[in-house]
C-alpha cells in the first residue's frame, strides 16, 4: 500500500477566550494521496478553515500532528500552497512581480524558476499579461494568476479556503473548471474547503462532512461519477450527481432558524 | 485616446459639448467671483465705505508686493517659510511612519503606548511653543520643531490605523510561503499602506503651515507669518493681508503637489 502523502492523525484543536474554552477538532484523522482531490464541507463554524490552518503549520493542533511525506510539520512548510478565499493579488504589483512573489520572499528567482513560471503563465494564456496590473484583469484571469503564484513555489499539497467564494456564481463555475484543470495537469493534490456542496462533489475525488462544532469527521465518501468528461461543470450534469447531493445535505443536518 | 476612436455618434458629441461648456461656466463662474470680490474691495476702500487703514485694500497689497521684491524680501520671506514648512512636515511624516512601524512591529509597545498617543493627540500642540522656545531656542530649529509636533501624532495614529487595516489573509499568505515579519512589511504592509501613507501627507501639509505659521509668530524675524505679525504691531494691514494671501496661494500649490504625488505613487488604483 502506497504510503498517503497527508497524514492528519487525531488532531484536536481547542481555542481559548476569557469565556471560556472552545473545541474546534476532535479527533480528526486523515489521509490524502498523491493526486488525490479532497473536499471538506461542513456547517459554517464546523472548524473547516481551522483544519487547513493545521495542515498548512499556522497553527499547532493542541493534540495530534500532521505528517506530510513523511516529515512531520511543524511550522509553516514549503511543501503546502496556500489559496485563500480572494485572490489576494497585490494590486500595486503587474501580474508577472505578483506570480514571483513567493519565490520572491524564499529567495529562490533563479533563472530555472523563473523559466518555470513563464512557463505556467504561458500554458494558462496569462503570459501576455503579465505587464498587467491585477485590476485590469478579469475575475477569472486574477484567480488563474493566484493559482499559478502558488504553484510557482511547487508545492506538493494545494490547500483551497473557500477560494471561489468571492466570486460571482458563473465566473464561479468558469475558474473552478479551469483551476480542477490546471491542478490536476500539474500532478498536483489539493484540498478544498468549501460551503458549496455541488462545489465539492464536482471536483472531488473524496468529500469529507464535517459536523458541527467541535468538528468531527462525520463521513467520506467517494464520488463516483458517469461523465465523458470529468470537468467539474460537466459532472454536475452526472446521474449521480444528485443523489450525492441529497446525501450530503442531509448528513449536514442544517436548520434554519 | 477617445481622438483616435472612429466618428462619435451626433448625441454624444452633443453631450461632449454640454459636459465641457458645463466645466467653463463653472471655472468662469470662480474667476468672476474673485474679481468681484476684489473688485468690491477696492471700490469700497477708495470711495470711503471701509477704512483702508483698518481693511487694507487690493491696490495697497499689490504695491506691497511690489515693494517686497524690489527689495529683495519677498522671495526671502516665503522662501524661509517654505522651507521651515516642507522641512516640517517631511520629518513629521517620516518620523510618524517610522514609529508607526514600530508600533506595527511590537504590539504590547502599540498598547503600552495607546493612552499616551490619545493625550498627545487630543493636546492642543501649540500649548508646547514656550517649552520649545526654551529647549531649542528661539530660530528656525524651533519653528521646525512646532511644525513637526503638529503633524507627527496624527501621522502614527493615521499610518499606524492604515497598517492594521491591512487584509489577514494577504499576510496569512505571505507567512505560507514562509516570510518573516521584516518580509511582511516590506511586500504586503508598506506598499499596501501608500494610499493611507499619502493620505496622511495630505492632511500633514496644512497642520504643517499651522505649526510653522504660530512658530513664526512665537520666534522669528524672517517668514510669512513673522510679516503677518510685524504688519499687526505697526499697524500696516497691507503687510498682513499680504501675507495671508501670498500663504493661502502658497499652501495651495503646496497641496497641488502632494495630489500630484499621489497620481505618480498609486497608478495602480484606477
Amino acid at each position: 500500500m502506497e504510503q498517503p502523502l497527508v497524514q492528519v492523525k487525531d488532531i484536536v484543536v481547542k481555542y481559548h477566550s476569557p469565556d471560556g474554552e472552545t473545541t474546534a477538532l476532535e479527533n480528526i484523522s486523515l489521509d490524502v494521496y498523491q493526486g488525490q482531490f479532497i473536499s471538506i464541507v461542513g456547517p459554517s463554524g464546523c472548524g473547516k478553515s481551522t483544519l487547513l490552518n493545521v495542515i498548512a503549520g499556522l497553527l499547532k493542533p493542541t493534540q495530534g500532528e500532521v505528517v506530510i511525506n513523511g516529515r512531520p510539520v511543524e511550522g509553516v512548510s514549503t511543501s503546502v500552497g496556500y489559496m485563500p478565499q480572494t485572490d489576494q493579488l497585490f494590486e500595486w504589483r503587474s501580474i508577472w512581480r505578483n506570480v514571483i512573489l513567493g519565490l520572491e520572499v524564499q529567495n529562490k528567482l533563479t533563472a530555472e524558476n523563473r523559466r518555470l513560471v513563464r512557463q505556467l503563465l504561458e500554458r494558462y494564456g496569462l503570459w501576455e499579461f503579465r505587464n498587467a496590473f491585477p485590476s485590469q484583469l478579469s475575475g477569472g484571469m486574477r484567480q488563474r494568476a493566484a493559482l499559478i503564484r502558488t504553484l510557482a513555489i511547487d508545492p506538493e499539497i494545494l490547500l483551497l479556503d473557500e477560494a471561489f467564494s468571492a466570486l460571482d456564481y458563473q465566473t464561479r463555475l468558469v475558474v473552478s473548471d479551469e483551476v480542477k484543470k490546471i491542478i490536476s495537469q500539474e500532478g498536483k493534490t489539493a484540498i478544498l474547503v468549501t460551503h458549496d456542496i455541488s462545489e465539492a462533489i464536482s471536483m472531488a475525488d473524496d468529500v469529507v462532512v464535517l459536523t458541527k462544532r467541535p468538528g468531527t469527521i462525520k463521513s467520506i465518501h467517494k464520488i463516483v461519477l458517469t461523465c465523458q468528461e470529468r470537468t467539474p461543470i460537466k459532472c454536475r450534469e452526472a446521474p449521480e450527481f444528485r443523489d450525492y447531493f441529497n446525501l450530503i445535505w442531509k448528513e449536514l443536518d442544517i436548520h434554519v432558524q | 485616446m477617445s481622438n483616435s476612436l472612429p466618428a462619435i455618434s451626433p448625441e454624444q458629441a452633443a453631450y461632449l459639448r454640454k459636459l465641457r461648456r458645463h466645466k467653463r461656466e463653472i471655472f468662469l463662474g470662480q474667476v468672476l467671483l474673485l474679481v468681484a470680490l476684489l473688485g468690491l474691495w477696492e471700490l469700497a476702500a477708495s470711495a470711503g465705505w471701509i477704512n483702508p487703514f483698518i481693511t487694507s485694500q487690493p491696490s495697497g497689497v499689490l504695491k506691497t508686493i511690489v515693494n517686497l521684491y524690489n527689495s529683495g524680501d519677498l522671495f526671502r520671506h516665503i522662501g524661509v517659510t517654505v522651507w521651515e514648512t516642507v522641512v516640517g512636515f517631511t520629518l513629521g511624516t517620516i518620523l510618524g511612519t517610522i514609529i508607526a512601524i514600530i508600533l506595527w512591529w511590537s504590539e504590547p509597545l502599540a498598547k503600552v503606548l495607546e493612552p499616551y498617543l490619545v493625550v498627545l493627540n487630543s493636546l492642543p500642540k501649540v500649548a508646547l511653543g514656550p517649552i520649545i522656545i526654551v529647549w531649542m531656542g528661539s530660530g528656525v530649529p524651533a519653528i521646525i520643531v512646532m511644525a513637526l509636533l503638529v503633524s507627527v501624532i496624527v501621522t502614527i495614529l493615521g499610518v499606524y490605523a492604515g497598517f492594521s487595516q491591512v487584509d489577514p489573509d494577504r499576510i496569512k499568505l505571505l507567512k505560507t510561503f514562509g516570510a518573516s515579519k521584516g518580509q511582511i512589511l516590506q511586500k504586503a504592509v508598506l506598499p499596501g499602506s501608500v494610499p493611507t501613507i499619502i493620505s496622511a501627507l495630505k492632511i500633514n501639509v496644512g497642520l504643517s503651515w499651522v505649526g510653522v505659521i504660530v512658530g513664526e509668530f512665537l520666534v522669528s524675524k524672517a517668514g510669512l507669518g513673522y510679516l503677518a505679525v510685524y504688519g499687526g504691531q505697526v499697524f500696516r494691514l497691507n503687510l498682513v493681508m499680504t501675507s495671508v494671501i501670498i500663504l493661502g496661494a502658497a499652501a495651495a500649490i503646496m497641496y497641488l503637489a502632494v495630489v500630484l504625488l499621489e497620481k505618480l505613487f498609486i497608478r495602480w488604483q484606477q
